[in-house]
């Protein structure tokens, strides 16, 4: 029997992968906006798991709201990428450099 | 029913409306042209939602079954929000015809960043909390982006979208958390199973993440690695907008959570809160003194403003968030009348933002010298001016509150922090004439915002014109 703590550390392994791929990669900023968005879907498997055990229907419309927020987001960190790509000609992780801090 | 509840948020209802139709109208006439008409009328449709706000709001009103909550508290938040909102927008506009800078989204957007900020501090539910964060950020990130040929503020605009989505991301989680810990999302049914004995880990957790997405928003240590980036490389009136509105959104949203959801839970996220307040008062007062840009210099400021706002907060009592309302407001209006100044700051039309450039500007311009004088010490918080009173009143909410180690650490984080304001003020009256002066600009709608916060800061002191009363039925609101 699959239970509500199986779901939830399926969630935090996906958040803390998200996390790291966010601190850990140095290649390429499309690769942040992927672990942006892993971040977000484990968040959704949260509340889905939680929204099945406490026959609660409020956490599934949580989700939907999350994910066409999450959609939206994507959007506009491609379109900034875009923008960046065509000032700089590369979108390297370490070329988001002109400013140091 | 639905009659009520949307004539409780009609003002919000209103200005999104405006915005909409107001980017429809321009994409379909004549674009970029009517982008300076769209900046006035924003600007005055905001002041006068502000006014009715302000003057109609009354009672406590609760929209949509709880999720929307209409009271002193949030009609404070959202009349300082709108005014330095419409403030910002007009002060823009100059600065960015000028600079070939002014599209016609730009009013849009901050109007519908407007709209997401009013949200926050109405929001009465997480998925309320949570839409007008993402509202309020998405635009936000547009408009840090807003020079596209700019390498700078584009990369501006990618690191605060990046750290911006992370923070999303925090109290995303943490929202899930609390929710399934809890079984509502609703901030009423949260805080009573929040009170009840002790609080469960999970809930914990949750109120944990949350937190440390919200102190991202406020740009509280050790979560403020994107703001000396994002203010340097955004066109300055974005910056400006950066350091006055949502900062307040976000304290807003800040005590609510806190107050609404987790009051039956002081003590566990007073300690939280009172470490990032010590952290953000000292980073940002120590990391500001080897500063040469003037927008960074602010960006550094601000962290250390947050700090002392976050120190009512800690109190956990009503007065500590009385104190924050007070020190919001008179940190935006400060706020105001520095970044005029700034935005004042060109040689041969290009904006400079070297702080060695004010060397002996006293001598030139003598009038805005004083003024800036009066604000710097204002931010310092030196004693006859309104900031000092700002600083008074957090301290005294942490010294009531039984934390007297905050409040001797908020005492001397001033005391390194007076130094880099003072620096400036060194430099426009006994610096070296380096012959690299700054043009004697005429911009009457800047002087006009330059002298108004300068003399609040002065004339304040009789009275603080009223606010401390307001804001004192406004916390009591909140922490009941």
């Amino acid at each position: 029997m699959i239970g509500l703590e199986h779901y939830l550390t399926v969630a935090a392994t996906l958040f803390v992968i998200g996390i790291f791929g966010l601190f850990l990669n140095r290649k390429n900023v499309i690769i942040l906006l992927m672990s942006i968005e892993l971040m977000l879907l484990a968040v959704n498997i949260n509340l889905v798991a939680f929204s099945s055990f406490l026959d609660d229907l409020v956490g599934q419309v949580f989700t939907l709201f999350v994910l066409t927020v999450a959609a939206a987001e994507a959007a506009i960190g491609l379109a900034i990428l875009v923008c960046f790509f065509r000032n700089r000609g590369t979108i390297a992780v370490e070329d988001v450099n002109v400013m140091k801090g | 029913m639905i009659q009520a509840d949307l004539n409780v948020i009609l003002p919000e209802i209103a200005l999104a409306v405006y915005a909409m139709a107001a980017l429809i109208f321009a994409v379909y006439t004549s674009k970029d042209k009517l982008a300076p008409m769209l900046v006035w009328l924003s600007a005055a449709v905001m002041a006068g939602v502000a006014a009715y706000i302000g003057l109609f709001g009354q009672g406590t009103n609760i929209a949509f079954g709880g999720m929307f909550v209409d009271d002193a508290f949030s009609r404070f938040a959202k009349v300082v929000i709108l005014l330095s909102a419409a403030a910002v927008l007009v002060m823009s506009q100059e600065y960015m015809t000028k600079r070939d800078l002014l599209r016609f989204e730009y009013p849009v957007l901050i109007v519908l960043a407007t709209v997401g900020m009013m949200m926050m501090v109405s929001a009465g539910d997480l998925m309320a909390l949570y839409m007008g964060l993402e509202l309020q950020s998405l635009s936000l990130y547009v408009v840090a982006s807003l020079r596209r040929d700019s390498a700078k503020s584009t990369e501006a605009g990618l690191k605060y979208f990046v750290l911006g989505a992370l923070s999303s991301g925090l109290l995303l989680y943490g929202a899930s958390l609390v929710y399934g810990y809890s079984g509502t999302t609703l901030f009423s049914g949260i805080i009573q199973t929040a009170t009840q004995e002790e609080i469960s880990l999970g809930m914990l957790f949750g109120l944990i993440f949350v937190i440390s997405g919200l102190a991202f928003k406020v740009s509280a240590v050790p979560f403020h690695m994107w703001t000396p980036d994002v203010y340097e490389g955004s066109p300055t009136p974005v910056t400006a907008f950066f350091a006055t509105a949502p900062k307040v959104a976000a304290m807003g949203l800040f005590a609510r959570v806190l107050h609404d959801a987790f009051g039956g839970a002081v003590p566990d996220w007073s300690q939280v809160v009172a470490l990032l307040s010590v952290l953000s008062m000292f980073l940002g007062a120590i990391a500001a003194i080897g500063q040469t840009n003037i927008k960074r210099l602010m960006a550094y400021s601000s962290i250390a403003h947050m700090g002392y706002a976050l120190m009512g907060l800690a109190a956990g009592t009503a007065f500590g968030v009385q104190a924050m309302l007070v020190y919001m407001a008179i940190y935006v209006t400060m706020n105001i009348g520095t970044f005029a100044f700034i935005l004042m700051m060109e040689r041969d039309g290009q904006p400079v933002t070297n702080i060695s450039s004010l060397n002996m500007y006293s001598k030139r311009e003598p009038g805005k010298a004083l003024a800036m004088l009066v604000l710097l010490f204002s931010l310092a918080g030196v004693p006859p001016m309104l900031g000092f009173f700002g600083k008074f009143y957090v301290l005294r909410a942490a010294y009531e509150a039984d934390l007297i180690w905050l409040a001797v650490a908020g005492v001397v984080a001033s005391v390194i922090g007076a130094f880099y304001y003072l620096r400036i003020v060194f430099y426009m009256y006994f610096g070296d004439d380096t012959g690299d002066e700054l043009e004697t600009g005429n911009s009457p709608v800047l002087w006009g915002f330059l002298m108004g916060s300068a003399a609040i800061m002065v004339l304040g002191i009789v009275n603080m014109f009223g606010v401390e009363g307001v804001a004192e039925a406004a916390a009591t609101v909140l922490v009941n």
